[in-house]
């Protein structure tokens, strides 16, 4: 008989759940968690986004929301939703610190322990997706959600390198840990795949090139996809906070909790990643669609 | 008997250890650590690399050291592999085969890490260089408290999502008495090798802006240029292969100043 009994409430009302895994540092996972958040949104379905990584939690910088704080609920903690829709929420310790600064230096059974709190503990209530970004690694940290997740049933992970030999090297552990650990791997990106120099137009590989697409043929696992760097989207990421922390004046748009007038969902619209992006995302829909988990 | 954190110990036979770290994953770290080592190599400094990443070890790959098996000595020491003049440690060197995972809770991982830190027979080093993984878990705090880090360089690329993480890295170096000799800023730029237009990719100035703000300096600027990557890859470092270019002499700087600082 299956196991529904032993599923954590909290993701009882959660449709599918990914994670965004590497192993190497540095290759863009909550880049990648962030942009595939903004796709899915945009497709009309609602996401949530964990962010596991305990020692360097980005996302709230990445979605502009730096300064917002978890409230406590009779049922848990309340995700920081991104505007007054309600279709996007993300989870982080990083709005648990005081000072963005503060350093989180924890040995692993206080990682655990945090980890299956923000599994367990949260009020993610219904949700199409919950994405889960996480550290660079194969520790404490993802062997615990790979044990949190047990009874959850994960539609599987996106792995995101990128495309030079010391980088791939890493994900190829990571690929093993899938395995090892029966999660599907749902397919491969590589990230920072080539550069477009913006005055002459000559593509240059700077992190070399290929190295994903090579890994997911040798796995047979799919290859979702090549992003290239795109200047213009760190940028959009660095105003936000520009954005956010300067007074705005007649500039207060409605739907935006926090007034700042800068809607990072639409922002993302006008990026050139968006319709590389949203060709992903498609194919991560199509592989999930027929796997039901409850 | 004494209570508090344990004693913090020299390693034997070593004069210098400098760490280098930065909490963010993907900033260069190993590539920095491996460069600056083989410029102290050649101003003549007996150097070692102690590569403290057990799940993604990059040392032995840049050092084109992979697939090489350290020997023992009698008493069960670990004798480091050598390239290029530098003695080198990784975990790399002692795991099976090059795709099997580290799936390892916090506790062995310490283990591990005892291994490498006080079981290596450096044989006399004037400077041991660590490369540290990202965070600021289990391993930082093991070596920051276990053994006596004379300075730590903190690796950065210009961007705030990277820059965040860095100064928690320095908070975390001040936390336990660990001097900090300076800031890199990695990838600070890229030049077109087509037309030399440069385009700042990640930002530009995010960590002399950190550093000023910090009241730490800017060791130096490393630029963004596709031949670094290509020669990491190849296991042959820029200061190697091509020790006089301006990519070479960028990190080459950095060494003479850290000798300076350090009076190695």
């Amino acid at each position: 008989m299956a196991t529904a009994s032993d599923l954590p409430p909290s993701l009882s009302k959660i449709r599918h759940i990914v994670l965004v895994l590497s192993g190497k540092g540095g290759v863009g996972k909550s880049s990648i968690t962030t942009q595939l958040a903004l796709s899915l949104v945009q497709l009309g379905y609602s996401v949530g986004v964990l962010d596991i990584d305990l020692t360097g939690p980005s996302l709230p910088r990445m979605f502009g929301l730096e300064s917002k704080k978890i409230h406590q609920s009779s049922q848990g903690w309340v995700p920081v939703y991104t505007d007054a829709s309600k279709r996007l929420c993300v989870m982080s310790i990083g709005f648990l610190l005081k000072d963005r600064g503060d350093s989180v230096v924890w040995r692993g059974p206080k990682k655990s322990a945090m980890i299956r709190q923000f599994v367990r503990d949260v009020v993610w209530g219904e949700l199409d997706y919950l994405l889960i970004d996480t550290p660079p690694g194969t520790s404490d940290e993802h062997i615990s959600i790979a044990e949190q997740l047990r009874d959850a049933n994960p539609d599987g992970a996106v792995l995101v390198t990128t495309p030079q030999a010391v980088a791939t090297a890493d994900v190829r552990k990571e690929l093993s840990f899938c395995r090892k650990v029966g999660l599907d791997i749902l397919g491969v990106v590589e990230n920072m795949s080539g550069f477009l120099c913006p005055h002459c137009s000559e593509c240059s590989h700077i992190f070399s090139k290929g190295g994903g697409e090579d890994l997911a043929k040798q796995y047979g696992v799919p290859f979702l996809g090549a992003v290239p760097i795109d200047p213009q989207f760190v940028l959009m990421i660095e105003e936000q906070h520009a954005t956010a922390s300067a007074t705005t004046v007649g500039d207060q748009r409605p739907d935006v909790e926090g007034g700042t007038g800068f809607s990072l969902i639409e922002k993302y619209k006008e990026c050139k990643l968006c319709p590389i992006f949203a060709r992903i995302t498609e194919q991560v829909v199509a592989t999930t669609k027929d796997k039901v988990r409850q | 008997m004494a209570r508090g954190l344990p004693k913090k110990a020299k390693l034997r036979d070593v004069d210098k250890i400098i760490a280098v770290s930065s909490a963010k994953g993907g900033v260069g770290k190993s590539t920095v650590a491996v460069n600056l080592a083989l410029s102290l190599a050649m101003q003549q400094k007996r150097v070692g690399i102690l590569d403290t990443d057990i799940f993604g070890p990059s040392i032995p790959k840049l050092l084109n050291l992979t697939g090489g098996e350290p020997n023992v000595t009698e008493s069960n020491r670990l004798i480091p592999l050598s390239n290029y003049g530098v003695k080198a440690m990784s975990i790399g060197f002692l795991l099976p085969d090059q795709d099997s995972p580290v799936v390892w809770r916090g506790l062995m991982v310490m283990k591990a890490l005892q291994q490498l830190l006080h079981d290596v027979e450096w044989g006399g080093l004037d400077v041991l260089v660590l490369d540290l993984p990202p965070g600021t878990g289990d391993v930082q705090l093991t070596i920051t408290q276990q053994i006596v880090v004379d300075g730590a360089v903190i690796v950065s690329t210009p961007q705030d999502i990277a820059l965040i993480d860095a100064v928690k890295g320095i908070n975390m170096f001040k936390k336990v008495d660990v001097p900090v000799l300076g800031m890199v800023q990695n990838m600070s730029v890229f030049v077109c090798p087509n037309c030399n237009h440069e385009t700042h990719i990640f930002g530009s100035q995010g960590v002399q802006r950190e550093a000023a703000r910090l009241g730490t300096e800017v060791l130096g600027s490393i630029p963004l240029h596709p031949s670094i990557c290509t020669l990491s890859d190849a296991g042959t470092p820029v200061v190697v292969a091509e020790p006089d270019t301006a990519n070479a002499m960028a990190y080459r700087a950095i060494a003479d100043k850290i000798i300076h600082k350090l009076s190695i």
